[in-house]
């Protein structure tokens, strides 16, 4: 390539921007109405840090928990509102100058990640499972994150009853960018809502109340693993920009179909270079597998959800996962069509190794909440099953089982955040045995995830697993259905294992208590318990709600 | 100059960046390479914004540094928060959970 002509371009769009002076600048057209959800979460969030700066320590906590969920709740609003007029179907389109797409698939997973993060602060706020200290009622973090685990300086923050409040305008941040990350329509978007919804995280994983050393060492491997994928992510967004000459969705995808003819000669090398295409669209799918989980990419995920906080793990397991399958669903089926089958292997392999990794690790597990992070990582492999059939019922089948995974992860993690002894939540596996004898109820109740977890007919999790593997056999995937059916056999095992344990073995002597929880995180498990039942007996109105959700604008 | 060299050269950036997350042991040097990792990004946006004539690339890159000023804040408040309660930030003691 000749540097004239590349010099040439630059004088030519100069001159047509100094040709016409009346209009050098056009304001952009912002569709407020439609961003509405999103910016709700946003501003409360930000009124949420002004509350921290400028309400008195004492009160903080309940303007924090009032308005979070009403922000959420509007936020939800919102969305229903949206969908009501129609965008959800036939008047889905772009908004935001093509920054955002409100159409289903957007909607669907907005409501989704609204209602499982409205639950999840259910369990940020439940400050009855510690015992008081100091007269003061302690929730699941720190009196003060920035001092040291057992130094004076905590030792003090806890008897003057300090709270970490600062988690809920956290969680709205992280909530306002999984709210973009589904609908973002292109690659700029993409990359700051990642970053928006995963740099709250980071720092709400280091702030836990009891183990703080555990919490810390999760949220740093958590950071320098993110980041490291987002690293990888902005570089193939520089890749693929540098294919197409643009980050929009269409605009990408009109170069990978061939449709853009007159591609200037001195852009030949660059401009519909494949190996450019590749590698890009390689390292974005990479960034987004890490954050869904996949197997290869996987690492952070047992340390994380074992370190954080439980009511952070449950909030992160559930929402991220909805957020992060709906960019990888958007990016394949809108940006990547062209690349169906170049990608069909790899992600076949993705896709297996997840599903039986994932069922088999976890059986040597002996920590709850290990266990419930490598049963994540094999559903994230069963989802996957539904994302590579590539077809309207593979979109469809995915939104529903998002939708019902998250809720039954929410409500498993608030059931482990009930079991303690003196240390805080006893999560060791040998500590659940005989839990079924002294306290049925939460036994029952956490039996009744595992099942759904483990899809047995009559709990969502059946009704999730069916559509999956149906739209994956429909869309020719038969193979994977099959690992699929072999990894949730495998996966089965250690889920019943634990029921057996907790029903069918002997209560230790200095076994842990279950603390009575406040109505807050009641509201979490029955809602988990509801949701299971529903649509495990019921399934037909939500799958229909998400088929009629299934197609991106583009 | 013929462009394609700062692709090269960003390229070589990211890789040494890569590397070094991978080998280096210390925190703070892992959140350096990470930091070397996304100016690469930057580079290659710069130079492939050149290229097409457009501005979109170098709006990507004014983005990506006001999200690594974000990470850095973030990252540095975890680093020290785990500093100063092992008195090290070395990645290979923080080893509580096993692997």
């Amino acid at each position: 390539m000749s540097a004239t002509a590349v010099h040439s371009l630059w004088t030519t769009a100069g001159e047509v921007t100094s040709a016409a002076p009346g209009d050098r600048f056009t304001a952009p057209t912002i569709e407020y109405a439609q961003l509405a959800p999103v910016l709700i979460v946003v501003g409360v969030a930000v009124l949420g840090v002004l509350v921290e700066a400028f309400v008195p320590r004492r009160h903080r906590y309940t303007t924090q928990v009032f308005l979070t969920v009403v922000a959420l709740a509007a936020s939800f609003a919102a969305v229903i509102g949206l969908a009501a007029d129609g965008y959800a179907t036939k008047s889905a389109h772009i908004a935001a100058m093509g920054a955002i797409a409100v159409d289903g698939p957007a909607l669907f997973l907005q409501g989704t990640i609204l209602l499982v993060s409205m639950v999840s602060v259910f369990t940020f706020a439940e400050r009855r499972l510690d015992p008081a200290s100091h007269g003061n009622r302690v929730d699941s973090f720190a009196a003060q994150a920035g001092s040291v685990p057992g130094s004076d300086g905590e030792k003090a923050a806890v008897k003057a009853g300090f709270t970490t409040t600062e988690v809920f305008p956290l969680v709205l941040f992280s909530v306002a960018g999984m709210l973009v990350f589904p609908a973002a329509n292109d690659l700029l978007t993409l990359f700051v809502a990642l970053e928006v919804f995963s740099l709250p995280l980071y720092l709400l994983c280091a702030v836990a109340r009891r183990k703080r050393l555990m919490s810390q060492e999760s949220a740093v491997k958590y950071f320098l693993l993110g980041s490291f994928s987002s690293a990888f992510l902005l570089f193939g967004i520089a890749l693929l920009y540098g294919y197409a000459g643009t980050v929009s969705y269409a605009g990408i995808a009109a170069v990978v179909d061939g449709g853009v003819q007159d591609i200037d000669p001195a852009l030949a090398d660059t401009m519909g270079n494949d190996a450019l295409l590749l590698i890009g669209g390689a390292l974005v799918l990479m960034g987004l597998l890490f954050k869904v989980g996949a197997v290869p990419f996987h690492m952070w995920t047992p340390d994380v959800y074992q370190g954080a906080p439980t009511p952070v793990t449950g909030f992160m397991a559930a929402a991220t996962k909805v957020a992060a399958f709906g960019a990888l669903l958007r990016l394949l089926y809108v940006v990547l069509p062209g690349l169906t089958w170049d990608l069909r292997p790899v992600m076949w392999g993705v896709a297996i190794v997840t599903m039986v990794g994932g069922a088999v690790v976890a059986i040597t597990q002996t920590d709850i909440k290990r266990l419930l992070a490598y049963s994540s990582i094999a559903h994230a492999g069963f989802i996957l099953a539904g994302v590579i059939a590539a077809s309207p019922e593979g979109i469809s089948s995915v939104l529903f089982y998002l939708g019902v995974y998250s809720f039954v992860t929410v409500g498993a993690f608030a059931v482990v955040t009930l079991v303690r002894d003196a240390g805080g939540e006893a999560t060791h596996l040998s500590k659940w045995a005989g839990l079924g004898r002294r306290s049925p109820l939460t036994a029952a109740v956490f039996a009744v995830f595992l099942l759904s977890f483990a899809g047995i007919p009559l709990t969502s999790g059946f009704s999730g697993k069916f559509a999956v593997f149906k739209a994956a056999a429909d869309g020719g995937a038969a193979g994977l259905v099959v690992v699929g059916v072999i990894s949730s056999a495998i996966a089965a095992f250690f889920y019943i294992r634990v029921i057996v344990l907790m029903f069918f073995s002997e209560p230790k002597a200095d076994g842990p208590t279950v603390a009575v929880p406040s109505p807050l995180t009641m509201t979490t498990i029955a809602v988990g318990v509801a949701v299971t039942l529903v649509l495990g007996l019921a399934p037909q109105y939500f799958l229909d709600l998400a088929s009629q959700a299934g197609v991106f604008v583009r | 100059m013929n462009p394609v060299n700062y692709l090269y050269l960003a390229a070589l950036l990211f890789t040494i960046g890569a590397s070094g997350v991978l080998i280096r042991r210390n925190a703070i040097v892992v959140f350096m390479c990470i930091e070397l990792m996304l100016n690469a990004c930057n580079l290659t946006l710069v130079t492939f914004s050149r290229m097409h004539g457009n501005l979109d690339g170098q709006i990507l890159a004014f983005f990506t540094m006001v999200v690594a000023a974000a990470e850095v804040v973030v990252g540095l408040a975890i680093i020290v928060s785990l500093f100063r309660s092992r008195h090290s930030a070395s990645v290979d003691d923080a080893s509580l959970m096993k692997l």
